[in-house]
């Protein structure tokens, strides 16, 4: 009666302390130039190696310009941290994409991808949204910098295992709503800290429907809910999306991999420790109001107004919230105009993505005023799409079509918002200055943030088809 | 890292909660490649003005709240980014121990591996930490990871439960690398037995 996740937990423990602690195997590390500089320096001040460099991946992605490659980047910060990564992958072996790679890309846009990360392996990176894996049915989750350097130097972790949530979502999906909305409406039923403590299995036929890109931005915003990794059975669907990829198994050992990979799932009576069910036909076009991704709100909503909130300082909270965003009671969210579109991230970035904002976007332009950005997740998206001529679409409508990175999305590179800023963003959080120092973001599907930039407010993507 | 025993200090209030990570240390500050120099940005947002100067009312830029080493505060605390700058802007400012009804769970990792305690007590008692905490210099509290309690000004103390592991790795300032070294072989066997099992398990080579 195990969980999936209890299933690819017990296939990992190598061994257990007095304590009941696990020493757990780690199948794949992917490291990205912000977060490990720290852990390859603790492992030079010990005279540690890189355990398992066939094991590890490193990408530039966070820090990077997402303007033309082919000029030189300016001297600074950003600069420094990537030639340190690409010192340290130089002197511990590790294989590594650089920034002119066309295999180059968003850490988790890439694992996928490339054919890196594969069903029932444990994945961690230095980043929170390594839960994106878990669409594979991988157990993958965000470590800090310390545990990067523990990754790197022993292959394993110290865990204790978490606890089973499981997110039933069933039913038909209407024209127009997303995995986002889906996600979004998730984590406004649960909470940001929903999850807490737990691994959520994303499960029900609305799920199942999904494709790889859709599941993987539900599991993706996982974290977003709180929650340690999500995680949905790998079936028919994850297994076609495997076969073919650059490092994933081919011919004989492709097939004893899915019979492997078939074995993971969830027994029938498995037990979890709590249970969410959601109804697809209940889910509408949804974006973000406030600066938690759990404050969301159907697009046909209005603002809502601190007095309704049930108690004093969920009022303050709400009021707080408002202040920041620029926002009255009363208003009507499609109504609210946008400067700024941003089309990318690991939540939204992939082909699939892009693919569905060109289906909004073509023959119509950008709404006077608002600079629209689409950021592919990876070079490998960047040349799909352009194969399929979305390139064009987006910029014959007045989009900018830019090199793979994290960009806005955290805005960490050039690709920031200006104070006061309003962002239809398909970006993952919406938290006070999280893509620039006081810009204001509304977190939504691309499709949904496609049809702002083409009205030049928030808007309701269903009047469009 | 240094061994977190007992410390004795100022407590400052900051009841709010969901404060996230972004909050704690905005991302165009994670460019380091060192993990000291942090805490000067440490709630940047909350903390300074556009231009720069200090915003008066924020906690930390009161006294005796400058040489804050705790922090009390509400739910969900380190929510958002795994960035292990969280802790270390904290630590860089000079604060060991946050007290707080719950925490995302990568910062509370983090924060354990950086020297730091995390104290997890119920709101209600939060709540009255809080007014220690607004008493400032006379609101000292002591947090006693060896006894596992902390002590309100009044002498009061109140138990809080912390994974022994951790307590241990904390109590004795031991870097857990070590410790999961000490199984080696375990973590070989492991291994060969992983490719008996899992032949198709790929290696990542770009030769």
């Amino acid at each position: 009666m195990p969980t999936l996740f209890d299933k690819i937990w017990d296939a990992h423990v190598v061994d257990r302390l007095a304590d009941g602690t696990a020493i757990l195997y780690i199948d794949r590390h992917l490291v990205h130039e912000v977060t490990s500089p720290q852990a390859f320096e603790g492992l030079r001040m010990s005279g540690r190696r890189v355990r398992r460099p066939d094991a590890t991946l490193a990408v530039v992605d966070h820090n990077v310009p997402t303007s033309d490659r082919s000029l030189p980047m300016e001297p600074g910060d950003s600069l420094t941290q990537i030639e340190t990564l690409e010192r340290n992958v130089a002197e511990f072996g590790v294989p590594y994409f650089p920034l002119r790679s066309a295999r180059q890309g968003i850490v988790h846009i890439i694992g996928p991808e490339q054919g890196v990360s594969l069903p029932g392996m444990t994945i961690v990176c230095g980043d929170s949204h390594t839960s994106t894996h878990g669409a594979l049915g991988a157990l993958a989750f965000g470590i800090g910098t310390s545990e990067v350097e523990h990754v790197l130097a022993t292959q394993t972790l110290l865990q204790k295992p978490a606890k089973n949530m499981l997110v039933r979502v069933e039913g038909t999906l209407a024209p127009g709503i997303t995995a986002k909305d889906v996600m979004l409406a998730i984590i406004g039923t649960i909470g940001t800290a929903g999850g807490t403590g737990h691994v959520i299995e994303f499960a029900g036929s609305a799920i199942r429907g999904l494709d790889m890109a859709g599941r993987m931005t539900i599991c993706n915003m996982s974290i977003e809910a709180g929650a340690r990794a999500g995680l949905v059975a790998p079936d028919d669907t994850t297994f076609e999306y495997v076969r073919g990829r650059p490092f994933a198994p081919s011919g004989e050992a492709f097939d004893r991999a899915v019979e492997y990979w078939r074995t993971l799932f969830s027994d029938p009576d498995a037990r979890y420790d709590r249970v969410v069910e959601l109804r697809a036909e209940d889910i509408a076009p949804l974006v973000t109001w406030g600066t938690s991704p759990e404050d969301v709100l159907p697009i046909t909503a209005t603002v809502p107004d601190p007095a309704d909130a049930p108690e004093e300082s969920r009022r303050a909270q709400v009021q707080r919230m408002l202040d920041y965003m620029g926002l009255v009671p009363g208003q009507r969210l499609d109504e609210l105009p946008v400067d700024v579109v941003f089309i990318g991230s690991c939540t939204n970035g992939r082909i699939e993505d892009m693919r569905a904002a060109a289906r909004i976007v073509a023959g119509r332009q950008v709404a006077p005023g608002v600079r629209a950005m689409v950021v592919p997740g990876s070079g490998m998206v960047k040349q799909q799409a352009e194969r399929e001529g979305l390139d064009k679409v987006f910029l014959d409508a007045g989009f900018e079509w830019r090199e793979a990175g994290c960009s806005m999305c955290l805005g960490m590179n050039p690709d920031k918002l200006k104070p006061g800023q309003r962002c239809a963003s398909t970006s993952n959080r919406n938290f006070e200055g999280r893509q620039g120092p006081g810009g204001r973001t509304h977190l939504l599907s691309p499709a949904m943030a496609a049809a702002a930039a083409v009205t030049g407010h928030l808007t309701d993507v269903r009047s469009f088809n | 890292m240094d061994a977190f025993t007992s410390l004795t200090g100022i407590a400052a209030p900051l009841p709010e909660a969901n404060i996230d990570t972004d909050k704690i240390i905005p991302a165009r500050f994670l460019k380091t490649i060192k993990r000291s120099g942090l805490g000067v940005n440490a709630f940047d947002a909350m903390r300074y003005n556009e231009d720069g100067t200090e915003k008066p009312d924020f906690v930390l830029n009161r006294e005796p709240y400058r040489r804050a080493q705790i922090l009390v505060t509400y739910e969900n605390f380190g929510c958002g980014s795994s960035r292990e700058h969280a802790p270390w802007a904290l630590l860089d400012f000079g604060i060991r121990c946050v007290i707080a009804p719950s925490f995302a769970d990568i910062f509370h990792n983090n924060c354990f591996k950086n020297g730091i305690l995390p104290v997890q007590l119920p709101r209600e008692v939060c709540e009255r930490l809080m007014e220690d905490a607004r008493l400032g210099a006379n609101g000292r509290l002591t947090v006693d990871l060896e006894r596992q309690v902390v002590v309100r000004p009044d002498g009061q103390e109140i138990p809080f439960e912390v994974d022994a592991l951790r307590r241990r790795l904390l109590l004795e300032g031991l870097d857990d690398i070590g410790q999961t070294l000490q199984h080696g072989e375990a973590i070989e066997r492991f291994e060969q037995g992983r490719v008996a099992e899992r032949p198709w398990m790929p290696a990542i080579s770009l030769a």
